[in-house]
């Protein structure tokens, strides 16, 4: 399964990082802290968070997760969007809850 | 590499938005050198922590990295205000950083301690009021 395919599923829209859609998705984090983000992720892994500040991003490079789901309605800020696009790493943007998000992306089998 | 590689870095205390620019950079560079994909992860993130102390706790400092075929050692330089209770911040969940600091998603209290838990060897020295060196050591 691609990025491309959870955002047409779940209709998320796209808020920065369009060039990395076609990377491959497997498996789900969730949670808002870094630390504990970093040390959970793994590789082409969904990471649900409402955290909209540039570290996600950082950290999402650090463990080459597939994409940034960012749910109740939250939107990157502007160092998001552009480290985002730098880098390729797609933030996609939900008004679902985070259990909405994870419940959909299991049954799609991620 | 017979002598081993070594990098630089600056990391500017005022800006968060530079925060893992050289744990990146390092990432990069070990990949390139063919090192355990594994191994790369625990130092990325090790010093990523490292990163995000210096700039949230010790208004910024210097980072040398040495790479070698036999260990990675990261070397994290500050002269910040010292840690008074090493034992206490070692602890996880342990935190002074401020509530603006927190609602960016850090100072869960978990980067000493992931700094620890993801080397082979981790040195602190630390003198209040006049800095803290971390040193990071894995070994290959
Ligand atoms: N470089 C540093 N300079 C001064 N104090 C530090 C430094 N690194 C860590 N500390 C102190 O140790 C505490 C614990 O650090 P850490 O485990 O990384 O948690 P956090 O950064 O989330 O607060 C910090 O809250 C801070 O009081
Ligand atoms: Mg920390």
């Amino acid at each position: 399964m691609k990025v491309k395919d959870i955002i047409d599923a779940l209709n998320l829209k796209v808020s920065a990082g369009a060039t990395g859609v076609d990377g491959e998705v497997s498996g789900c984090y969730i949670g808002d802290l870094l630390s504990l983000a970093m040390s959970s992720l793994k590789e082409n892994n969904v990471w649900v968070t409402i955290q909209t500040n540039v570290n996600i991003v950082a950290v999402s490079v650090l463990v080459e997760g597939a994409c940034v789901i960012l749910c109740d309605g939250q939107e990157p800020d502007d160092a998001a969007k552009k480290k985002a696009d730098n880098e390729g790493v797609p933030i996609l943007s939900t008004e679902k809850t985070a259990y909405e998000v994870a419940a959909e992306l299991s049954r799609l089998g991620v | 590499m017979a002598d081993g590689l070594k990098l630089h870095f600056d990391v500017d205390g005022t800006d968060f938005t530079v925060a893992g620019e050289c744990s990146s950079k390092v990432k990069k560079t070990l990949k390139q050198l063919g090192f355990d994909p594994e191994l790369i992860r625990r130092v990325a993130i090790a010093m990523y922590e490292g990163e995000i102390n210096m700039v949230i706790h010790a208004n910024g400092g210097t980072i040398d990295v040495e790479i070698s075929p036999e260990s990675v050692v990261v070397i994290l330089k500050d002269t910040g205000p010292g840690i008074p209770d090493l034992d206490k911040a070692m602890q996880e969940g342990f935190s002074t950083a401020s509530n603006t600091v927190r609602e960016l998603g850090f100072g869960a209290g978990m980067g000493l301690p992931n700094m620890k838990k993801y080397t082979d060897k981790m040195e602190v020295d630390t003198v209040p009021g006049v800095g803290t060196t971390v040193t990071l050591s894995v070994i290959v």
